[in-house]
């Protein structure tokens, strides 16, 4: 089955990115396709590689490069992005600058499609 | 449909929003904070007995352990993130903040 | 030709005080072009977003509600509001910058079943 998944808040500050990582995680597990994550609102900050957490952390922004290195399309929304001072020379590995027509191109192709965050 | 609510009662409207849209036999899964809204002992209990009537009620139990709450309300389905995987296989979802 | 992608908006959130309302209509605007079957819906605070004689200029902030009346210029016709959330905060159809079709809990229950996507702003 075809998961989309949408994150709308940025890391640390919420659980929401945390739980959309887990439920990619596993549903990958299971054998599942991730059409694609799309980064929205300050979802967008997850991109950053500047990324810097205490060790004892976990480090949010590694885990989902992980996973965009298995083939999953991590989006980063670009008017989000632009906003929140996110552009292509601070972009982690593995994430992607788009446009919302990404989003909607995941909606359409999704199976299922679903929301954390908010 | 599946709904789902990540905050807690106790805090913000979202159960009740839910609960006011969410169509007879749909489930509704607790994660993060929404987890409190299912925990037995609180004022909400009685509700959620009722609300168990209409709704199967989930939480997910990664998330009650982590806030070392773990006596659901009697009726209330404890999956782990392999569950949710697997009622989100089955419903379209909506979630509620 | 693949059957259109039922995608619903639902607006829960007041403007201003956090960006998800803005954004999520600049989401609005770019779906609207992709020939999908898209429907706006105002419940909880959301219904804040389209409230008549905003006056942003003082705060600095961009006035969005204006573009709620353009929606249908981008294919999107399809306007709908609680009407509990309406009447709970003191507000008719004469207060709004659009005039969505005022729907029952039942009704929004029923509609929300039908959709394939559900994106909460």
């Amino acid at each position: 089955m075809k998961f989309g998944i949408l994150v709308q808040e940025g890391p640390y500050h919420h659980q929401s990115s945390d739980s959309a990582y887990q439920f990619v995680k596993a549903a990958m597990d299971k054998g599942h396709e991730i059409v694609g994550v799309f980064f929205y609102h300050d979802g967008v900050i997850n991109s950053t590689k500047l990324t810097d957490p205490q060790q004892d952390d976990r480090h949010i922004q590694k885990r989902w490069s992980e996973i965009g290195e298995k083939g999953v399309d991590l989006v980063v929304c670009i008017a989000a992005a632009k906003r929140r001072g996110i552009n292509d020379d601070v972009l982690a590995p593995g994430f992607r600058i788009s446009g919302l027509g990404q989003l909607t191109e995941m909606a359409i192709k999704a199976d299922k499609f679903i929301t954390f965050g908010a | 449909m599946l709904h789902l609510v990540n905050k807690s009662p106790f805090y913000t409207d979202s159960l009740n929003s839910c609960l006011k849209f969410a169509a007879k036999g749909t489930p509704v899964l607790l994660i993060e904070d929404g987890v409190y809204g299912a925990m037995s002992g609180t004022s909400l209990e009685p509700k959620m007995t009722e609300v168990m009537k209409d709704h199967p009620v989930y939480v997910l139990k990664e998330d009650v352990m982590a806030r070392g709450i773990a006596n659901p309300i009697q009726g209330v389905k404890e999956i782990d993130y392999t569950g949710f995987v697997e009622l989100a296989e089955q419903h379209r979802t909506c979630t509620w903040s | 030709m693949s059957e259109p992608t039922k995608i619903m908006f639902m607006m829960r959130k007041a403007p201003y005080g956090t960006i998800y309302s803005f954004e999520g209509l600049e989401a609005v605007l770019i779906m609207g072009a992709y020939e999908q079957d898209i429907s706006l819906l105002f419940v909880d605070d959301g219904v804040y977003s389209i409230k008549k004689g905003m006056d942003t200029s003082a705060l600095g902030i961009k006035d969005f509600s204006p573009t709620f009346r353009v929606l249908d210029g981008y294919d999107i016709e399809k306007l709908y509001i609680d009407k509990e959330s309406m009447e709970t905060r003191g507000l008719t159809l004469d207060d709004f910058v659009v005039e969505p079709e005022v729907l029952d809990k039942d009704q929004i229950a029923k509609l929300m079943e039908e959709q394939d996507v559900v994106f909460p702003f």
